[in-house]
């Protein structure tokens, strides 16, 4: 067997018989599904009733407001209104709408206060606005003698349909779940690299404190040991991923067994809701989802999942690696480690926010080709279609820089697993490198 | 007699600070061979480049005539000052693991192994962690997998430190035993009476320079001074005193004997040390008559104080 494999494996078994990583592995798939659970648990539970006091001068929106789940109304029009401001202070109610009396009914639109100690939601006071609106409107109409029926008649509802140039029928909304695919996967990487690549780090750090280095570096080159740790715990992190993903398939399977019956029951209620909500047919557009889902690069998507994982997590674990040798605890190890995270959450917040709004923009494309933050950018691109130029360019650049990265980073580890006792600065790792 | 290592005009520099200057050294082959030189003399440098875990920046390192390339290691067996072990890995494991990084087979690695734990009385520790063992008993560990592969070369850093004197003597012995089979031993230490008793080599390094090498006898001889202790009976001491004085330099002397008798230490100088002893033989009894050999301490004191 050779030197590499034998360290890989020993690396691999290591991690594995961990106790944080068995716990690990089969805890967290149950505390992920646990705090689903609670959050559901959470956004099911009925907000508390809010009592709204109303002083309508002229009584004409009174009706207007009907009680709700969320609100309850109590019409104070004929009390005295500074006694009614005062049971508001006295927080008796949430807030106080206040609508003068005026000659016209459309002089009042600019008149109407919302008394409240609380900031009342941006939503509700829309809704407010929108039901006197409504009223006014309706008002106006009435007085210049407009036929309310014949203007809902002439009201138009456009829904655009999107098409492809070839002619296919598309979907809206598609944005979303192509960012929800590539984001899935970004994050994947991300959360990958971090944690993996800290495991990496702590490897390091827990062969130089126990002081097997040396034995271990008098049988092997250093960039093996490297390497074979890089390696090992990347496989050992492949097999977490692996069991999750059996894990959940067997909690989802035992879920919709077990809650069958509820679940059936709900997703009948949010089909109706669906439908509801969208009266052009959801159903209907079905197949057409089914469809561009089809359409996805997915092959290309899987594909450069393995490249950009298995490029993007060496790169940085060779990071870690070199800074694990570096220092001789782990809190030693926060000044380097800063540098090393802020281009990870840069590549999620621009996936996130900028590749959603423009996915071919400038900042997208040259992030997504920048080898630091290609691995999550580029992910999350995948699914809108890049062009196979910048997905080569991209792909070329990571493993250039990696290749690079692990030389340098090679240079530091050599040097660095030998040093005890010396808390290294910026200056002297670069030193090292020219050792 | 051939040499299993030698060392020519090697030099490492750390940024600004040389930690070897131009060092060369000779090791024969199935000698011990004590490295000497006080803290920070570039010990552990030298030994890093023999085991290539750094390279010189100028110089030459050949290893039974060959000039040293990787596959060189599994020839060497280095046991560093600095111990240690993965803490959480089993004993057999751990064994199995760093004897087949040094290139043994699995099954060759096992059958030395339970060759060793054996002679060594630690059979049932195979299963064990090394956190669950004593510091000494994890020395034992360390010192089996360092000759596990039968290197040619083998290279102790402080190999007694951290044992009891029981086991310290039982190391003392594999060490002799494997001189016997043939291996080369490279000793580094600064416990001079281990080197007095096991070295037949030595080499001194001090700030990075070599300062003396070759055989502890012929480094003895040229230290020695040619000073005499002497213990003697006589009657008449003034005589004595007068004769001495006249030819020799003479000191009280302080050793241990069974005598009441005058003890001197004298500086033969150039003189032959029969002209001393006819002298004393004419005043009285000779009960003590013995040349002041340099020890190894005071060779190295001697040379480390006067650079």
């Amino acid at each position: 067997m050779s030197i590499l494999s034998l360290i890989i494996k020993r690396e691999f078994i290591a991690k594995v018989r961990n106790k944080s990583f068995i716990v690990m592995t089969f805890l967290s798939p149950l505390l992920f599904v646990g705090i689903a659970v609670f959050v559901g648990f959470l956004a099911s539970m009925k907000a508390d009733l809010k009592r709204i006091a109303i002083h309508d001068e002229g009584g004409n929106f009174v009706k207007e407001f009907v009680n709700d789940e969320e609100y309850a109304y109590y019409d104070l029009s004929k009390i005295d209104l500074q006694l009614v401001k005062d049971s508001v202070l006295g927080e008796s109610y949430e807030g106080l709408i206040y609508i003068p009396k005026t000659d016209s009914l459309s002089t009042v639109q600019n008149q109407v206060q919302f008394i409240s100690n609380d900031s009342p939601s941006m939503d509700y006071i829309l809704d407010v606005e929108d039901i006197i609106a409504n009223k006014i409107t309706d008002y106006n109409y009435e007085k210049l003698a407009i036929d309310t029926a014949r203007i809902n008649l002439a009201k138009a509802d456009v829904s655009i349909v999107l098409k492809k140039a070839s002619g296919e029928e598309t979907v809206k909304g598609l944005n979303e779940i192509k960012l929800f695919l590539g984001g899935i996967f970004g994050y994947l990487i991300m959360m990958f690299i971090v944690i993996y690549g800290n495991f990496v780090m702590r490897s390091v750090i827990e062969e130089k404190t126990n002081r097997i280095i040396e034995i271990i570096i008098s049988s092997v080159k250093p960039f093996q040991l490297m390497m074979g740790k890089i390696i090992g715990n990347s496989l050992a992190g492949i097999l977490q991923f692996l069991i999750w993903t059996v894990l959940g398939l067997i909690l989802f399977f035992i879920f919709s067994t077990v809650f069958g019956m509820q679940m059936g029951a709900g997703s009948a209620v949010s089909a109706e809701a669906v439908a509801q909500a969208n009266p052009s047919g959801f159903v209907e557009k079905l197949p057409l989802y089914i469809n561009e889902f089809k359409q996805l690069p997915l092959f290309t998507l899987l594909f450069s999942f393995v490249i950009y994982f298995i490029g993007g997590f060496f790169l940085y674990s060779s990071f870690y690696a070199a800074i694990g040798a570096a220092v001789d605890n782990e809190t030693d190890s926060q000044q380097f480690l800063l540098p090393i995270i802020l281009p990870l959450i840069l590549g999620v917040y621009i996936g996130f926010f900028t590749v959603l709004n423009d996915p071919h923009g400038t900042v997208a494309t040259v992030f997504s080709i920048f080898p630091l933050t290609s691995p999550i950018v580029m992910l999350m691109r995948i699914p809108f279609g890049v062009p196979w130029w910048q997905l080569v360019l991209s792909m070329i650049s990571l493993y250039a820089t990696f290749f690079l990265v692990v030389w340098f980073a090679a240079k530091i580890y050599r040097v660095g697993i030998l040093m005890y006792g010396k808390k290294p600065t910026w200056k002297e790792l670069y030193k090292w490198m020219k050792y | 007699m051939s040499n299993i290592l030698e060392v020519r005009n090697v030099v490492k520099k750390y940024g600004d600070y040389t930690a070897l200057n131009n060092v060369s050294l000779s090791v024969p082959k199935g000698s011990i061979y004590g490295l000497l030189g006080p803290n920070g003399a570039g010990k552990t440098s030298l030994i890093r480049i023999i085991n290539q875990i750094t390279m010189p920046d100028s110089g030459e390192v050949f290893l039974d005539g060959e000039k040293l390339q990787p596959h060189h290691i599994q020839h060497i067996g280095y046991l560093p000052e600095e111990r240690g072990l993965y803490k959480s890995m089993k004993v057999g494991e751990q064994c199995l693991y760093l004897a087949q990084l040094k290139g043994l087979s699995k099954q060759e690695a096992k059958k030395q192994l339970d060759f060793w734990f054996e002679k060594l009385g630690i059979q049932g520790w195979w299963n064990k962690k090394i956190e669950e063992l004593s510091k000494g008993m994890a020395q034992k560990v360390q010192f089996v997998v360092t000759v596990l592969h039968k290197p040619k070369l083998l290279i102790f850093d402080e190999p007694f430190s951290g044992f009891d004197p029981v086991n310290a003597n039982i190391i003392k012995d594999e060490i002799l035993e494997l001189k016997k089979q043939g291996s080369t031993i490279i000793f580094s230490t600064h416990r001079m009476e281990s080197v007095e008793e096991l070295c037949d080599h030595i080499a001194l390094i001090h700030k990075s320079n070599k300062l003396i090498e070759g055989k502890l006898t012929d480094v003895k001889r040229e230290f020695r001074t040619h000073h005499f202790e002497v213990g003697i009976l006589t009657a008449n001491v003034e005589g004595l005193m007068y004769d001495l004085t006249q030819n020799f330099t003479v000191n009280p002397a302080d050793f241990k004997s069974l005598n009441d008798d005058l003890k001197l230490e004298i500086g033969l100088g150039t003189a032959n040390p029969n002209e001393l002893l006819s002298i004393l033989t004419q005043r009285g009894q000779v009960t003590h008559f013995v040349e002041k050999i340099p020890t190894a301490n005071e060779i190295f004191i001697k040379t480390v104080s006067q650079n």
